[in-house]
């Protein structure tokens, strides 16, 4: 097996188990979807037009649960000394770690989402594509993330600081995945929504490892 | 493969202290340096400096090989083992789990594996969680790793000093035996090795008098 390949198996593992691991992400998304009727007041007319965004929200907020431990946990204990004198470079470490993230967590979640929507009174021909956003949207959420748990490394209350740098950047994957589904609820076309979005998801993928590889070496000199 | 590293005129900040200044040596093929130093007088900053985390205030650090030099990213990933006290092991996975990714992933071969494994005594430890392993255990595990997978220079920081009597000799035959081969160990240390080594001394660097310190210190 090649470096990377070992690495990703490693990676896989650990996101599998990190903070709980995708049962915990759901059980976050579970309970916020729940909270939603709870506070609304209960009017099905009115949650109807709210579940596509909402369940949105929730997704953007379950995918930040575990982003804490994404760098940290190797930074702490010297594994990610080890990780960059390896054969792969840093640039990597970086893409197999988001990967792992978005396996274990984004696309767990972007099962659910379209189940949490259509329980919150969306309507069932909107289920396909709001799955399809939360998987392309997920990858976009787990590299922003990486970017934002890379640049937070070392800072005391990394987990609060990853949070306030990455939910700006969540925005527009906010608005063209809500938006996408809103409009398809409403008749109009979808596309530029999901294309806008997979648009911004790799500009993510692309650009994110760069960052992470160069946060991280900061952190380790 | 790295034949030599030299360092030219080297001076360390970590933060604005200046650690050292004016350092220079080589570490040759069969080569070990046993670092010296107060502590705080850049011994593990120096080693980093070497792995290429730490950017040299002033002054470089050149590898070379056997047809002349190599680019230091290269080298590095391909040619050095770092051991220090932080080891990277995961506390919540199992110790067979752990060593078998630091070795594969630094490039082990499976007879490498196999040796490190009788070589270190390893295989009784591979059904526990790392958290269960005492330090000396934990130790043996992260040094597998320099045997499983060939890599000719080995930095390392205290590497000895939880290990017991008896396997900090068969570390230092595996020592001996990595130099016979060719290999370099640049190694900070308060105890001395059991190998022969030379001695660099970074108490006397940046101002720190040290006539007195290294006899007291290992006396």
């Amino acid at each position: 097996m090649n470096g990377f390949g070992v690495l990703l198996k490693r990676e896989l593992a650990m996101a599998w188990n990190r903070g709980g691991g995708p049962a915990v992400a759901l059980a976050f998304n579970v309970c916020a979807v729940t909270l939603l009727p709870l506070a609304s007041g209960g009017s099905l007319d009115k949650l109807k037009l709210l579940a596509p965004g909402f369940s949105w929200v929730a997704l953007a907020l379950a995918s930040l649960l575990s982003l804490e431990r994404l760098f940290e946990r190797d930074y702490e204990d010297g594994a990610l000394d080890l990780l960059a004198l390896g054969p792969a470079p840093l640039e990597l470490v970086a893409v197999a770690k988001c990967l792992a993230q978005w396996v274990c967590t984004g696309i767990p979640l972007a099962v659910f989402a379209p189940i949490a929507a259509t329980a919150l009174g969306a309507d069932l021909a909107l289920a396909p594509l709001t799955f399809l956003c939360a998987l392309i949207g997920g990858i976009g959420f787990a590299f922003v993330g990486g970017v934002g748990a890379a640049v937070s490394l070392g800072a005391r209350a990394g987990g609060v600081l990853i949070a306030v740098i990455v939910l700006p950047l969540f925005t527009p994957l906010a608005i063209f995945g809500g938006g996408a589904i809103a409009s398809l609820a409403m008749g109009l076309d979808w596309r530029p929504g999901l294309l806008f979005l997979s648009a911004y998801s790799l500009l993510f993928l692309a650009l994110g490892p760069f960052a992470m590889a160069m946060a991280c070496r900061n952190a380790l000199s | 493969m790295i034949r030599e590293v030299r360092v030219e005129n080297l001076a360390l900040m970590r933060g604005d202290r200046l650690l050292f200044q004016g350092l220079d040596f080589s570490l040759n093929a069969g080569q070990a340096i046993s670092l010296v130093g107060r502590n705080g007088a850049g011994k593990t900053s120096l080693l980093r400096a070497i792995a290429g985390f730490l950017r040299p205030w002033e002054g470089a650090i050149a590898f070379e090989g056997e047809t002349g030099p190599l680019e230091p990213e290269d080298a590095r990933s391909r040619g050095l083992h770092m051991a220090g006290h932080q080891d990277g092991l995961k506390a919540s996975r199992s110790a067979e789990t752990e060593f078998l990714f630091q070795a594969r992933w630094t490039g082990a071969s499976e007879a490498g594996i196999a040796k490190a494994r009788e070589a270190l005594d390893l295989d009784v430890l591979f059904d526990l969680e790392v958290r269960k392993l005492s330090a000396g255990q934990r130790r043996r595990l992260s040094l597998g790793r320099l045997l499983a997978s060939q890599r000719p220079l080995w930095l390392l920081d205290e590497p000895l000093a939880p290990l017991d009597v008896d396997h900090r000799r068969a570390f230092g035959a595996l020592m001996a035996e990595h130099l016979a081969n060719g290999g370099m160990i640049l190694a900070a240390v308060h105890d001395p090795l059991p190998i022969d080594t030379d001695t660099l001394d970074l108490g006397g660097l940046g101002g720190l008098d040290q006539d007195q310190d290294l006899g007291e210190d290992r006396a």
